[in-house]
């Protein structure tokens, strides 16, 4: 399933040849929109010729379309794509004084190589320039102030469809009447600064000033992508590898209530108990510490966001009543790259059958499996013995023959191309 | 070496934009990863400077990172990506004639001035990459066509920067 990662599947040889041929069609396109020459790009700032316009915005509208056409399609895994993490002041302010090295210097370390690669020394002293410029930063990034800046605002994973609470398909569609807008407004400004036209000699008509089929197939194809909308969830799980998924099919990822206590009194673990229950049965009896959580809420980009930024240390186990309620959950957190994630077997109730509560507080149910099966003659929350019987697992009989599933995984480190 | 193809116009911007969009589509496809050229120019310099000061590089975490004890900072897909391009705009450029030695500037300055501020610029422009941990192409190129929140303002402060300054560098260019 794409996307691939050449260098895994075939080694570094073949893997970085891969590279070096994408590197190749990068630079030869570049240097044939004209981007290895300096006039060119300056000339976007003075509104003479909008090429760096034209050719950034084309380029991102033509790739996000590829990839979230595939992406609808069950093409491409889309989770599995480096999504650059926003860090929102480094790239503020990074982005501002990039800007000025651009009018000043004429390029951008891409097209400065283009520029170096067909002699021109203007590109040469350029790339010379940036070489000097990162060295000064790794030499001053561990000045407090800018090491601060660097890490703050960091929102991780986030994607623009995140920012406006839309569906992506609508966000691409949106992005492409965007760029329509620039294509439009760059096509004037260049009739009026760069071909010295007065605006009301220019013909209007879109039209006129833009390929009409270019724009066509533009929206058409947004169109799909916004109608098809996103794999459903039971799509793309089965867009995991295999051995994730038998995981969950075998029970092997549901955990003895035995094992979760074990492992909340590891002090070198950091158990995160998720209670996705009605907040009045966690008012009524809760395992110590577990945080009560809605679906809606662990199921959104803000939990995904914070649980992936948890150390490698770091466990999730999953509570509801029966714990047979919660596939969609492990599924859609599993999809977005959880690790470490477990299901409480048989949920508070096994919990409670296993620890069994004093009858001064609690007595069992004799029929009903929906909800709690026990009723408490109070709201106890965690304040109980039985929410973490600590000094006594191995007392209980169950305490001494479960099998132990948990096995901590080492998270695989990953970064972007720019990182 | 000079190319005697004569030298033919840059084609259609728009064209050109189809054409990158491609192949940052197949980059995505391929390795996950989008398109830069920073990160690689990051690891050369750290390369170079683990030439001169290997224990320098140790102790700085930022240079460690990539070339601390027996990390070869050269080791990675970036590198060959920039190689890569390095060479597939010579092609591109010998192929139709702009592969020669010259100067690209503004009519109102010298070789000279217009080599110290490309140096400049280089240098205020690879310290705000790696600020903003990735250049045009990583980081707005790469990151917009993925929706990348902080990518697109990145892209926005890229123009109002550049903007903003243009018309007190007028003379560079105009």
């Amino acid at each position: 399933m794409a996307p691939y990662d050449v260098v895994v599947i075939f080694g570094k040889v073949v893997g970085y040849l891969i590279y070096l041929l994408i590197g190749v069609g990068f630079g030869a396109v570049l240097e044939l929109s004209g981007f290895g020459d300096s006039r060119k790009l300056s000339a976007q700032f003075y509104l003479t010729e909008m090429r760096v316009l034209k050719v950034m915005f084309t380029a991102i509208v033509v790739a996000m379309l590829l990839i979230f056409l595939f992406n609808s399609f069950g093409l491409l895994n889309f989770e599995n794509i480096w999504v650059n993490p926003t860090f929102l002041w480094s790239q503020i302010i990074g982005g501002l004084i990039m800007g000025v090295g651009f009018i000043i210097g004429g390029f951008c370390p891409g097209t400065s190589l283009v520029a170096a690669s067909t002699l021109k020394l203007d590109g040469v002293f350029f790339v010379l320039g940036a070489l000097f410029g990162v060295f000064l930063l790794g030499e001053s990034i561990s000045i407090p102030i800018l090491d601060e800046l660097y890490y703050a605002g960091d929102m991780g994973r986030f994607m623009l469809s995140d920012l406006f609470g839309l569906p992506v398909g609508v966000v691409v569609f949106l992005v492409i009447l965007l760029a329509l807008t620039f294509f439009y407004g760059a096509e004037i400004l260049e009739r009026i600064f760069g071909g010295k036209m007065k605006f009301k000699d220019i013909d209007l008509a879109p039209h006129r000033l833009l390929n009409p089929i270019f724009m066509g197939v533009l929206i058409l194809i947004a169109a799909i992508i916004m109608i098809k909308g996103e794999p459903s969830l039971e799509k793309k799980w089965q867009m995991l590898p295999e051995i994730e998924r038998v995981k969950l099919e075998k029970k092997e990822v549901f955990i003895h209530p035995a094992e979760l206590l074990e492992l909340m009194n590891d002090f070198q673990l950091k158990v995160h108990t998720l209670d996705l229950r009605s907040e009045s049965d966690y008012n009524i009896f809760h395992i110590y510490r577990a945080q009560n959580i809605s679906k809606e809420k662990i199921m959104s980009y803000e939990f995904v966001k914070d649980a992936l930024t948890e150390p490698s240390n770091s466990i999730f186990v999953l509570v509801s009543n029966n714990g047979d309620d919660l596939a969609d959950v492990y599924k859609y957190l599993k999809i977005k790259g959880v690790a470490n994630l477990y299901v409480l077997d048989g949920g508070v109730n096994n919990w409670l059958r296993i620890f069994s509560p004093d009858s001064s507080v609690a007595v069992a149910k004799s029929d009903s499996t929906e909800g709690m099966n026990f009723i408490f003659n109070a709201a106890y929350g965690s304040s109980l013995y039985i929410s973490n019987p600590w000094d006594g697992y191995s007392k209980f009989e169950a305490g001494k023959d479960y099998i132990k599933k948990v096995k901590i995984q080492k998270k695989a480190a990953k970064s972007g191309g720019c990182g | 070496m000079k190319s005697t193809i004569k030298e033919r116009p840059y084609i259609n911007p728009y064209l050109g934009g189809i054409l990158l969009g491609i192949v940052l589509f197949l980059s995505y496809y391929l390795t996950q990863n989008g398109l830069g050229a920073s990160a690689a120019i990051s690891r050369l310099q750290i390369f170079i400077l683990d030439l001169i000061a290997p224990s320098h590089v140790d102790r700085v975490a930022y240079f460690a990172e990539k070339a601390g004890g027996n990390l070869n900072p050269l080791d990675s897909g970036a590198m060959f990506m920039f190689l890569g391009t390095f060479l597939g705009g010579t092609i591109s450029g010998f192929l139709n004639g702009r592969f020669k030695v010259e100067t690209r500037k503004g009519p109102q300055i010298t070789d000279r001035q217009r080599w110290l501020f490309a140096f400049i610029g280089g240098a205020i422009m690879g310290y705000g990459a790696r600020l903003a941990r990735g250049c045009t192409s990583g980081q707005a190129l790469s990151g917009g066509a993925v929706l990348a929140t902080g990518s697109w303002i990145f892209m926005f402060c890229i123009f109002i920067g550049g903007y903003a300054l243009a018309w007190f560098v007028r003379r560079l260019w105009i």
